[in-house]
Parts: C-alpha cells; sequence; structure tokens
C-alpha cells in the first residue's frame, strides 16, 4: 500500500513536494474503470506572491461515481491528497482514464483584491463558489456527525452535532490558501461577503520562511510542540499582569512575535510555527466572527484544508470565536471540511441524474476518518504517503427522509450510548469486536466456498477492519460520535469492500427453510391457546425469536455447538419473561389502524417469532406495514428476503394470503443496511407509507435497533421495543442476566 | 488620584506612554522663562530641559522628532513647545537609572504615565528612581491626545489628513481634513497590538476589538527570496489585514469615519495609503480613512493633559 502510484514521481529530485503525491493506487483507483464521471478539486495555485513559497496546489480532491449495474447501488469516491502537483495529476486521471464527462474544476478562492479562480488547461471551470457551498449543504445534510464543535479540555474534545433537519442560515469560512467568508441562506442562495489573504498559504509560506521545513504537516507537527509565549508578546509582559480595566487576562497575546522584535536571541522553530498558527488562527477566527455579527448568524462552519483536525488550531478558533462573539457565535467544524468543492464540482457535474433527488452514506470502509494530525499517535494510517486522506460514500437508490412519527427530529439521537464519551463501554465493544473478528472471518470464507481468492479476501478484511478498530482505539472520533451502530456498519462496510456482501445468505436460506416448516404448528398450538394465554405466547414467542441472532457471540456459539437447538429451547433460556401483563395490555383495546413492524433476524425469528404475532395483529382488524433491511448485515432478514418469506407464509396462512391480497399487509424495505436503526435515514416510501395508513403503532425489534439504537427514541404514537439481550456484560450493565427480555411499551402523553 | 498639588504647577511637565515595544515621552519646554525665574531655577531642572532641548537623539535609541513639535502653544498659562520623543521599551530600565542619577525625585514633579509599562515599570519607578508614577488608562489618554491635538492644529496646519488617488502614484495626493464635529468615530490605534475604539463622544467610547496581529517582526530572513520583497509583502498582508478587521468594525458600529493612529504608521506611507484604498474600495466609498501627523503620541499627549488638569 505504501508503493508509489506510478505517475507519483515527478524529477526524481529531493523536493520533499513530489514525495507527498504516493498514492496507493489499489484504493484510490479502486473501481475507476467504472467511472462515468470525476470530480477534481485542486486550490489555489496562484504562487501569489514572493512571500508564500506556495508554488504548487493546495491539494486534490477525486471523487467519483461508479456506474453500477441496474439497480445496484453506485458509489461515490473521494481522495484526496496534499501538497499535490495538480495539474499533471488530474490531466493525467483524465487521459489515462478517459471519463466519459469532462472533469469538473473547483479553483482556489478569491479574496480581498487578488486572484480568483484559475483554469488548467483542457479542464473546465466551474464556478468556485456554487461548488463549495453545494458540498457543504450537502455534507451538513447527508453526512451523519459531520459537525463538531471543539471543547477544549474536555474528556471529548469532539463535540458532534445530530444532523438539523434545517441547516440554514449559516456563515461558510472556506480557508484555502486565503480565506473566503460565504453567507449561505438557502440551497440556493448564498453570497461572498469578505475574505482575507491571510490563511493556510500563509501559514505554510511565513512557515517554510520561518522553519525552513517546507511540509505543511510537519509545520503542524512543529507547532504543536511550541510554546507561543516565548515569541508572542502577551499582556503580562506590557503590564506585568492583567490590563485590569479591560478585563484582559495576562496570558492574552498582546502583539504576535512581538517578542521577536526585540529579544536579542535565536528563537526555536517549534515555538515560531505555534505563534504563527495562533497568529492566523485567531486572525481568521475575529474575522470570521466579525461577518457573523454584521449578518446576524450564529453558526460559522469552517471549510477548507487548513484545520485538518488539528487541536491547536481549532482550540484557538474556538477561543477566539468565543471571546469576540461573547459566546453569541458557535465555531463549527466539518470532518469532511477538504471536499466540499470536489463535492460540490461532482454534484455539479452529475446534475443530470438529479443527485438531490438520492440520500448518501459515508462509507466507513473506504474513508480514513478525522486524522491524527500526529503521526506518533496514528501510526497505522500515516504508514502511507504524506497527507493522503480519503472520503468515500455510498449512493443509495433511493431518498431517506425521518420516520413522520418521531416526536421532535430535530433532538433524535439513534444511538443510546456514546462510546466516545464512555471509555469503559468503549473498550469493552473494542475488545468484543476484535474477539468476533475470527469467528466473521470464518464465516465470510465459508460463505463462499466455490471462490478461490476467498480465503485472501478474507483476511484482507481481516486486516482492514482490525486496522479500523485500532485506530479507533486512539482516535474515538475519527468518523463522528462512535457507538456500537458505528462499529457494526463498518465491519459490515468493509466486508462489502472485499466482496463478501452477505456471509449470511446460505444460513439464512437454510434457517428460513426449517422454520417455514415448523410455522404451520405454531400457528396451530397458539391457535389452541385462549385469548389472554396466547397474548402472552405471541410475545414470548416474538422474544424467543429474536435469541436467533448470529451477531451475538453467546448465540453463535451455541447455534455452532447444538445444531438442534430450536424455538423451543430458545423460550426456555429466556429470562424475566414469566410475568408479562404488559403484553397484553398492548393487545387490550381498540385494535390498531395500522402497526409499522421493524424486522430483525430471519429464520425463526421473522417466521416464528414475527409472523405469528403480525396474524394477530390482522385478525383484530390491524394493518401491518413489515420493514425490513434494504440490503444484508448479519443474518437480518432483507426486504427481498422478506418478499419470499411472505409469499411461503400466504401459501400456508389464508389470514396472511387475505391480507396480502387486500393491501392491509405492507412490505416496505427500510432504506438501510445497518444491523441497527437510524429513524432519521429511513427510505422515503416507508414515510410515505406510514402517514398514508395513519400508523399508530410502531414495534422495533433487537438488540441493534431497540437497544444499541433507539432505546430512548421518543414517538409520538405507542411504541413496543423489545430484544433479548444476548450479551452478558451488557446485561450486567443493565443489571440483569444474559438472555433477559427488554420490553419497553410506551404510551406517549396526550 | 494625582495627588501632588501646588499652587503653581511645578516644572517639568511630562506624559508618558510606555507601550510594549516603544517608549512615548512628551515634554512641555517652556519659553516664556523669566530671567528670574532662569535664576531659580533648579539646576537639576536646567539640565533636564538643556538635555532634551538640544538633541535629536538620546543615547543609542532615543530620539526626538523635531518635526513633529508644537510651537507657541499656551497651557496652563504657559507659553512654549511639545517636543515629541521616543524610545525602545527595553531601554526603560536604562531611563529610569538615569532618572535615579538625575535625581529627578528631588524636583517634587508627578509623572503622569499611560501604558501597560506604567502597570509593569511601576515598581522600578518607586524602588529605583523613587518616583511615584500617576498611572492613567491609556484609552482614555489615547482619546483625549487626539482631540486636543486635532483641536490645536499642527503649527497652523491640519493635524488630520487623508489621501485622494491612494493607489495612483502620479495623482496620490495628502489632503487635509476637517476633524471639527468628530463623532462618531472608529479610532485604530496600530501599536504593538491593534486597539479599535467606537467613540462617540469625549467621555464616551468602547472598545470595539482589539487583535494581536499588529506590527509583527520577525529577524528571520532568507536567500531564496529577497529581503525587500519579504518584507514588503509582510507589510501589505499586516495591512490589509488591519483594513479589513478595521472596515468590518465600523459595518457594525455603524460609523464612516476611521482614523488610523499609532506607529506602525510612522513613515510608512505604503500602509497608509493601502488602508485609505482598500477602506475606500471594500466600502464602495462608504467609508473614510483619516490620519493623524503625531501617529504614535497621543497617549503620551494625553497623560501629560492629564498632568495639567491635575493642578
Amino acid at each position: 500500500m505504501a508503493e508509489r502510484g506510478g505517475r507519483g514521481t515527478s524529477s526524481g529530485g529531493d523536493s520533499s513536494l513530489d514525495k507527498s503525491i504516493t498514492l496507493p493506487p489499489d484504493e484510490i483507483f479502486r473501481n475507476l474503470e467504472n467511472a462515468k464521471c470525476f470530480a477534481i478539486d485542486i486550490g489555489n495555485r496562484t504562487g501569489a506572491s514572493g512571500a508564500a513559497a506556495v508554488e504548487d496546489g493546495w491539494w486534490l480532491c477525486l471523487l467519483r461515481e461508479t456506474a453500477g449495474t441496474g439497480s445496484e447501488w453506485r458509489a461515490g469516491h473521494v481522495g484526496k491528497c496534499s501538497p499535490a502537483e495538480p495539474s499533471a495529476h488530474c490531466l493525467k486521471l483524465e487521459t489515462d482514464y478517459g471519463s466519459r464527462s469532462a472533469p469538473r474544476l473547483a479553483g482556489g478562492a478569491g479574496h480581498d483584491g487578488s486572484c480568483g479562480p484559475e483554469a488548467l488547461p483542457g479542464v473546465d471551470k466551474e464556478d468556485v463558489m456554487t461548488c463549495l457551498i453545494k458540498g457543504c449543504n450537502f455534507v451538513l445534510k447527508n453526512i451523519p456527525h459531520e459537525v463538531f464543535a471543539y471543547q477544549k479540555d474536555s474528556d471529548t474534545e469532539f463535540r458532534f452535532q445530530t444532523n438539523h433537519p434545517n441547516i440554514f442560515p449559516y456563515l461558510l469560512v472556506n480557508i484555502g490558501s486565503g480565506v473566503s467568508i460565504v453567507k449561505v441562506e438557502t440551497g440556493d442562495k448564498f453570497e461572498w461577503i469578505g475574505g482575507s489573504s491571510i490563511g493556510g498559504g500563509t501559514f505554510w509560506g511565513l512557515g517554510a520562511l520561518l522553519t525552513k521545513t517546507k511540509k505543511f504537516d510537519e509545520l503542524l507537527q512543529l507547532a504543536s510542540k511550541g510554546q507561543h509565549t516565548n515569541v508572542d508578546m502577551l499582556v503580562k509582559d506590557v503590564y506585568g499582569g492583567a490590563y485590569q480595566t479591560l478585563g484582559l487576562s495576562g496570558n492574552l497575546i498582546a502583539s504576535s512575535f512581538g517578542k521577536s522584535a526585540t529579544a536579542d536571541k535565536e528563537f526555536s522553530k517549534d515555538d515560531m510555527a505555534k505563534s504563527l498558527l495562533h497568529m492566523i488562527s485567531n486572525d481568521i477566527g475575529q474575522l470570521a466572527c466579525l461577518y457573523a455579527k454584521l449578518h446576524n448568524l450564529h453558526k460559522i462552519y469552517f471549510g477548507g484544508f487548513f484545520i485538518r483536525g488539528h487541536p491547536v488550531t481549532m482550540r484557538t478558533i474556538t477561543y477566539s470565536i468565543n471571546f469576540f462573539s461573547k459566546g453569541e457565535v458557535q465555531a463549527l467544524f466539518l470532518r469532511h471540511e477538504g471536499y466540499l468543492g470536489a463535492i460540490g464540482a461532482f454534484l455539479k457535474g452529475a446534475e443530470q441524474d438529479n443527485p438531490n433527488e438520492y440520500s448518501w452514506g459515508e462509507n466507513y470502509a473506504g474513508s480514513s476518518g478525522l486524522m491524527s494530525p500526529s503521526p506518533d499517535l496514528c501510526p497505522m494510517q500515516r504508514a502511507r504517503s504524506g497527507t493522503f486522506d480519503m472520503f468515500e460514500m455510498d449512493r443509495l437508490e433511493r431518498p431517506l427522509v425521518n420516520l413522520p412519527l418521531l416526536k421532535d427530529p430535530s433532538t433524535y439521537i439513534p444511538d443510546t450510548v456514546d462510546l466516545t464519551d464512555d471509555a469503559m463501554a468503549r473498550k469493552y465493544w473494542l475488545t468484543c469486536f476484535e474477539e468476533a473478528l475470527d469467528g466473521v472471518v470464518k464465516r465470510a470464507m465459508a460463505s463462499q466456498p466455490d471462490s478461490i481468492d476467498a480465503a485472501e479476501r478474507a483476511e484482507k478484511f481481516r486486516q482492514k477492519y482490525w486496522n479500523k478498530l485500532q485506530t479507533l482505539r486512539q482516535q474515538p472520533f475519527a468518523y463522528g460520535t462512535l457507538t456500537v451502530r458505528s462499529l457494526l456498519d463498518t465491519r459490515e462496510h468493509c466486508l462489502n469492500e472485499f466482496s463478501f456482501p452477505d456471509p449470511y445468505s446460505k444460513v439464512k436460506q437454510k434457517e428460513n427453510g426449517i422454520a417455514l416448516k415448523c410455522f404451520p404448528s405454531v400457528i396451530e398450538s397458539l391457535d389452541s391457546l385462549g385469548w389472554e394465554e396466547r397474548q402472552f405466547a405471541l410475545v414470548k414467542g416474538l422474544l424467543a425469536g429474536n435469541v436467533f441472532d448470529w451477531g451475538a457471540k453467546a448465540v453463535s456459539e451455541v447455534l455452532e455447538s447444538e445444531p438442534q437447538f430450536g424455538f423451543e429451547e430458545a423460550k426456555e433460556k429466556l429470562q424475566g419473561i414469566e410475568n408479562h401483563s404488559v403484553a397484553s395490555c398492548l393487545c387490550e383495546g381498540p385494535p390498531h389502524k395500522c402497526a409499522l413492524i421493524f424486522a430483525d433476524n430471519s429464520g425463526i425469528d421473522i417466521i416464528l417469532g414475527v409472523f405469528p404475532f403480525v396474524r394477530e395483529l390482522l385478525s383484530r382488524g390491524s394493518e401491518v406495514i413489515l420493514a425490513c433491511n434494504s440490503g444484508p448485515a448479519l443474518n437480518d432478514v432483507t426486504y427481498s428476503e422478506s418478499l419470499i418469506v411472505t409469499e411461503r407464509i400466504a401459501a400456508m396462512d389464508p389470514i396472511i394470503q387475505s391480507a396480502l391480497m387486500e393491501e392491509r399487509l405492507l412490505l416496505v424495505q427500510t432504506g438501510s443496511s445497518s444491523p441497527c436503526l437510524d429513524l432519521s435515514r429511513l427510505d422515503k416510501g416507508l414515510a410515505l407509507l406510514v402517514r398514508e395508513r395513519k400508523t399508530d403503532l410502531v414495534i422495533i425489534e433487537g438488540m441493534g435497533r431497540a437497544i444499541h439504537t433507539n432505546y430512548y427514541a421518543a414517538l409520538q404514537c405507542e411504541s413496543l421495543k423489545l430484544a433479548v439481550i444476548k450479551n452478558s456484560w451488557l446485561a450486567d450493565r443493565l443489571g440483569g442476566k444474559i438472555f433477559s427480555v427488554i420490553f419497553k411499551y410506551e404510551v406517549p402523553l396526550k | 488620584m494625582c495627588g501632588v498639588f501646588f499652587f503653581l504647577l511645578v516644572f517639568p511637565w511630562f506624559g508618558l506612554d510606555i507601550g510594549g515595544t516603544l517608549v512615548k515621552l512628551v515634554y512641555f519646554e517652556p519659553k516664556d522663562i523669566t530671567a528670574e525665574e532662569e535664576e531659580e531655577e533648579v539646576e537639576n531642572l536646567k539640565s533636564i530641559r538643556k538635555y532634551l532641548t538640544s538633541n535629536v537623539a538620546y543615547g543609542s535609541t532615543g530620539i526626538r522628532d523635531v518635526h513633529l513639535e508644537l510651537k507657541d502653544l499656551t497651557l496652563c498659562g504657559r507659553k512654549g513647545n511639545l517636543h515629541f520623543i521616543r524610545f525602545p521599551t527595553h531601554d526603560m530600565p536604562a531611563f529610569i537609572q538615569m532618572g535615579s542619577e538625575k535625581h529627578f525625585s528631588s524636583l517634587h514633579t508627578t509623572l503622569c504615565a499611560t501604558g501597560g509599562g506604567a502597570y509593569k515599570f511601576e515598581q522600578d519607578f518607586r524602588t529605583v528612581g523613587d518616583l511615584q508614577l500617576c498611572k492613567l488608562d491609556e484609552l482614555d489618554c489615547l482619546i483625549k491626545g487626539v482631540l486636543y491635538i486635532d483641536s490645536v492644529g499642527f503649527n497652523g496646519d491640519s493635524e488630520c489628513y487623508y489621501f485622494e488617488n491612494p493607489t495612483d502614484s502620479e495623482k496620490c495626493q495628502k489632503l487635509p481634513f476637517n476633524l471639527e464635529n468628530p463623532y462618531p468615530l472608529l479610532l485604530v490605534n496600530i501599536g504593538s497590538g491593534v486597539s479599535i475604539l467606537a467613540v462617540y463622544s469625549k467621555d464616551n467610547y468602547k472598545r470595539v476589538t482589539g487583535t494581536s496581529f499588529g506590527n509583527m517582526m520577525s529577524k528571520e530572513k532568507r536567500e531564496s527570496v529577497s529581503k525587500e520583497d519579504l518584507a514588503r509583502a509582510t507589510l501589505i498582508t499586516i495591512t490589509n489585514n488591519i483594513g479589513s478587521i478595521a472596515r468590518m468594525c465600523a459595518l457594525n458600529e455603524n460609523i464612516n469615519r476611521v482614523v488610523f493612529v499609532g506607529n506602525f504608521l510612522r513613515i510608512n506611507t505604503i500602509s497608509m495609503r493601502l488602508l485609505a484604498y482598500a477602506l475606500d474600495y471594500w466600502s464602495k466609498g462608504q467609508l473614510k480613512a483619516l490620519f493623524l501627523e503625531h501617529e504614535g503620541y497621543f497617549g503620551a499627549v494625553g497623560a501629560f493633559l492629564e498632568l495639567l488638569n491635575s493642578a
């Protein structure tokens, strides 16, 4: 992976600039032969003035979409490196790979009096600002945990924000070589309101002059070790203490580099780099704040590729904004600050495909995540070339929207535990996923017995996921708030990357077959019970079915060692089910108009647990929407599998049969391929149906959907969250035993 | 607070502004000394007067800005000239030492001082120089100084001026500006750092913002780029930055006259013209950049005026 990308090396000189373009071709050019269109964002190429020794561009961004086949999902792919030889590189890409549509170029941003965007020969020039804003709006809407505030001296320095349904208005401060300040009011309405020539290029240029270090990241490295107070003149250097009348602390910088003018000594590179970083960050913060106040805006997002998750920079900018605005304006950072222009250019280029009609999701396998600026902290990622960074997104077939029944979409947080916050839980879960890795690898190999390279791919998967876990141990914030869900999703994405899209497909088929055979007898025994007994048995069945979860280690061990383990045995395992009078609560009173059920596992779970319950609801006169995952995850039942299963059941059961015919039983897809559930990102069709059928009961089943996520989700209607705790640590934490059941029935206050 | 009262204010009359980089000293030289007075004038006082007025340079670093001297002022019934002297703050200990050697304290004068150094060096003044400082707020002094000097004018000429056609070196003209009705006014003081004040009346002002990004200086040089180019680029960068922050503050405060003061502008026509141009251009002619002849001395003048007020 650390090999050079062929065209990376240029003159062979030892200039540090040409080394950093090393790209791992197997990653960045993955799928490029299928590229329908790709976008390039090259920073300000102007060598500007003599002061800024920025000879080359700032960065190079690639973003591409691979054309899928038919209804397959398609992926967008962004890669990026810095610093680079932009023209050479992007044009090479174009000629080498012959993209079908012209690449789009977003150039550097114009600022006070100086340069505007510059065109590269042979490349379309896009409206820079349009691309930038498009890109920014896009990540704000589509990428969960894109935005974070930086909190100094806090356990969790990164405070990720939930995606608010309304992102406008905001101020975008794009820090490239220079700084652009844009007021954004709606998706189409924005205005360049100011800028500054003091930006990333200034830091780089002056930094190079001061320290003789030519690499941007090395400058940041120096800065993180430096003491700015050795170079800067502080208030206390002038006053001997604080400036009481103005309430200025003695430690405030009175004059950046003020000491170096008069003190007759050598200054350390570290100290000067730190002072310079402070100076520029403070300045940008101050200017941004003045613009925000002038335009009455309270949120400032920082884009560009200057900050790079660097704590000193974020701390200084945040401090500066808080200081100058007295807390009225919030400084917010973006995980993908450097990609905005490229994403915007891509969206613009793909406009004939109506990109806004789709939703996108971050692919954790293909994205390198927010890096630590220190290579010492993060040996894994930096083992590659200089500052190479990737961002991959999956384009989903259909748009995702909020579940209309969410009580308050703006405060809804899917995840129950924030592992970035909870160090103990984080350690446990990371270890848990590490320990489960062998099993997943084995399962992946076994799922493709006829493939000759399955073992090799499975091994690659192991490496990749293992590395991700190690990265997350060191930087839990790399992909936003760390949660059990993100760990599960990352595993799914990594499996996909190495072409194991559905390792459980055979297991699922087999189990569906067995469960279908048992279906008539289960129904028969349920029908023989009295009403109250039957309600209890149905709920117990629902829970027992949920034991069959290959994602849980405790269960997969049992299932592997005891092939005879079945529905009845599972019922025996359940803890705390003896007295569930609540079970009948749910079923008393007038029937519900329509129930929405989020199903979990295939096999016994869906067929012997969920379907009898669905059948009962139908016979009471309720309608049922059964929602299953759009794509595979573990042994969870997928939408397409649910179609087959339902057809088979309908053939055996007249109630299901007629409900299907009368469209009182509806099968939909969730839009997700995760073992967990984000109710703010559901398939638009599902949301429409929920509204149309006036759904008044939501049932969420399984650990992933009802415990790791949505445990605290507040809905406008009655809801039932149920699951079996198949993990002893979690059971301990919740004060119960393994195989304890969670049965959370909530009725909203009228 | 300045508790030393005499029937007549005792000479010498000083005002001191001790900044982060430079000390600015204003000295009033009485020109109406009678023969009688001259005879009575104590030796120490005479030597100070002669020393300050007969030299233009003091030690290796002190300089008297002769071209700024204000002639024939009448203050507290005395006629005289106002002198403007500056030296680097790091020579402050030597200055105090000199005061001690010349027995300055025997003159029973009050030393009015402003700037951060008034606090930082207070102890040294007391212990080394046996002098009690009267510490004054630097923003108060700055504004008082600006208003006073503007009101007395610059030896018959205008203190305040602006640039017409700042970008055109042929057509660029420095023209007088009448600051008779000064309020409201944005006062941008560029010293080591930058302070920006919105001034609504003599006593009503607020500090809008400050920045540490002022007169940045660095010793580092590189062979690859010429020193001249680097110096110019740095100067332009910093000036543009100050201009843009000042402009934003003016917009936020809804003020259209911006007065730039501070020693950053001393013999710095490049910056002044750039500020003039940038303000005019980016505000589409709404904002006017104004400058004052006595650039960095207003704090010291304000401190000096306080001395006279105390009498």
